[in-house]
C-alpha cells in the first residue's frame, strides 16, 4: 500500500487521492475544483513517482519541479510531498569573484558547498544575515559548469544590497538558499518563436534563459528587449552582441526609455518597442522579467497579442 | 459525457479558454470583476468553469459557486454581468465552430449556474 509523508508523518493512501488522504487527517490543503483543472491543490514531490494523470494541463515548468495536483494523484507507491510554499534548504556558497557589470549592478559569482540543482532563470535567496535574505535570480547554466551568477542592482536603502556592494568580496563565505522560481526554458517545441522582455537587472534570469535555449539548439526566433532609462543602466552588452553575431535566430535590441537613444538603441518602452516589433504573438513563448509594472502590463498585453497564458513566463522583483 | 466528447474535450477547453478570457479581460463591463487576481489562477479556473459547462468532469456544487463567488457579489455582481459572461461564452464557441446544437447545450449547463453564482 502506498504511503502519503508529509510534514514527518506517513499516511496510508489506500485508494484515495493525496488530497483527500491528507484532509482527512487535518491536514489543511487548499482545494476548490476536485477534477484537476482548477490547481488550486497544486503541492510538490519531493521523493517519489508522480502519476502522470496527477500533471495533466500543468505548464510545463511545474511540471518539470515536481509540482502536481493532489486531488487526482493517487501514488502506485510512497510519495513524500510538500505545500508550494514550503521552505528552502539553505546552504553555504564561497563568493569566486564580484565585478561592476555597469555603475549601479553588480556581478557576483558564488561556488556553492555542494552541488546545486537549478535552472537557468531560477532564483535563489542570498541571505546578509539568518534573518534577512533578498532573492536574486541566476543568470548561469548549470550545464555549463560556470559559478552560479547574479546580478545585483543596488538599491536606495536597500538592507542586502548595499551590504554586498560595500562588503562583498572574493573567498567570502555566504548563506544561500535552494533555488526555485518557474521561469525558465523547458526543452521541447524548437521551432517556436520566443520574446523575451526585461527591465533592469530582469535581464539576469533571461541571458539565462537565452544561452539556454540556444544551448539546446532552439530553432525559432530568440527576441530579446532590454529597457533602461539611458544608456549607462544597460550591462552585458558585449556578451549580448557576441552571442547575436554567433546565432543568427537570436536578437538583442536595447532600449531607451528617457533622453537620447544612439545607433544601436531603440528609443521608447521596452514593451512598446518590443510588440511594435511583433505585433502578432500566436503560438509564440514569452518570458517576462523585472518592474513589475512594466511585467503585469507585459503579461496582458502579450496575452492580447495572442500569445496563449500557457506559454507566458513571468518574473516580477 | 457526450457533450464533453462532442465538443472536443480538453484540447477544445485549451482552445476555449484563451480566448474566453480575452473577451472578458477586454470587456469594460465586467473586467474590474476579474483584474487584482493572478492571471494565470484566474485561467485556470476559467478552465474549471468551461470544463463544467462543456459537460465535462468537475465536482462543483451550488454551495461552491455560492462562496467563490460572494466576494463578487458584494461587489455589485449582478444579472447584467452574468448575461456578459454567457455572451462570451457563447462567442467563444461560435469563433471555434462548434455547431450551434451544442453550444445550446453548454449554455444551458452554464446558465443553470445564476442563481448560485448571483447569491440568490
Amino acid at each position: 500500500m502506498a504511503k502519503v509523508i508529509y510534514g514527518g508523518q506517513s499516511y496510508e493512501c489506500g485508494e484515495h487521492s493525496v488530497l483527500d488522504c491528507l484532509t482527512a487527517q487535518g491536514v489543511a490543503v487548499p482545494s476548490s475544483c476536485r477534477s484537476g483543472i482548477c490547481q488550486t491543490c497544486l503541492m510538490r514531490a519531493v521523493t517519489g513517482e508522480i502519476p502522470k494523470r496527477a500533471q495533466e494541463g500543468l505548464k510545463p515548468t511545474l511540471a518539470a519541479q515536481n509540482y502536481f495536483m493532489a486531488c487526482s494523484c493517487f501514488p502506485q507507491s510512497d510519495i513524500e510531498v510538500v505545500l508550494p510554499e514550503a521552505g528552502l534548504n539553505r546552504l553555504a556558497a564561497r563568493v569566486a569573484s564580484v565585478e561592476y557589470l555597469n555603475v549601479d549592478i553588480l556581478g557576483i559569482r558564488l561556488d556553492p558547498s555542494k552541488p546545486l540543482e537549478y535552472k537557468a532563470g531560477q532564483f535563489i535567496n542570498l541571505f546578509k544575515d539568518k534573518a534577512t535574505a533578498r532573492c536574486y535570480s541566476l543568470a548561469s547554466l548549470p550545464a555549463l559548469d560556470e559559478p552560479l551568477f547574479l546580478n545585483v542592482r543596488k538599491v536606495p536603502g536597500g538592507l542586502v544590497s548595499n551590504w554586498l556592494f560595500e562588503n562583498l568580496k572574493a573567498g567570502d563565505e555566504v548563506e544561500i538558499s535552494e533555488a526555485t522560481g518557474d521561469c525558465f526554458y523547458v526543452p521541447g517545441n524548437a521551432d517556436q518563436n520566443i520574446l523575451l522582455i526585461a527591465t533592469g537587472t530582469g535581464l539576469a534570469p533571461l541571458y539565462g534563459i537565452v544561452r539556454d535555449a540556444l544551448m539546446n539548439g532552439h530553432k525559432g526566433k530568440l527576441s530579446l528587449y532590454h529597457g533602461s532609462y539611458d544608456t549607462s543602466g544597460f550591462y552585458l552588452v558585449d556578451e549580448l552582441k557576441e552571442l547575436e553575431r554567433l546565432h543568427d535566430n537570436f536578437s538583442y535590441v536595447p532600449c531607451v526609455s528617457e533622453g537620447a537613444a544612439p545607433k544601436g538603441y531603440v528609443r521608447g518602452m521596452v514593451l512598446d518597442a518590443a510588440l511594435n516589433d511583433h505585433p502578432d504573438l500566436s503560438g509564440w513563448r514569452v518570458f517576462l522579467c523585472g518592474n513589475p509594472n512594466m511585467v503585469n502590463a507585459a503579461k496582458k498585453q502579450t496575452f492580447f497579442a495572442g500569445a496563449s497564458m500557457r506559454d507566458i513566463f513571468a518574473d516580477p522583483f | 459525457m457526450s457533450l464533453y466528447t462532442d465538443i472536443g474535450g480538453e484540447p477544445a477547453v485549451n482552445a476555449a479558454v484563451d480566448i474566453f478570457y480575452r473577451k472578458v479581460l477586454k470587456d469594460d463591463r465586467i473586467n474590474r470583476f476579474f483584474s487584482n487576481v493572478d492571471m494565470e489562477k484566474q485561467a485556470a479556473k476559467q478552465k474549471a468553469f468551461l470544463t463544467m459547462a462543456f459537460g465535462g468532469p468537475h465536482n462543483y456544487t451550488g454551495e461552491d459557486m455560492r462562496r467563490g463567488h460572494a466576494h463578487l457579489v458584494a461587489q455589485g455582481l449582478n444579472d447584467t454581468h452574468f448575461d456578459a459572461v454567457m455572451e462570451h461564452i457563447g462567442a467563444t464557441l461560435t469563433e471555434l465552430k462548434v455547431p450551434a446544437n451544442l453550444i445550446a447545450q453548454a449554455a444551458a449547463i452554464a446558465e443553470s449556474t445564476r442563481k448560485d453564482v448571483l447569491g440568490k
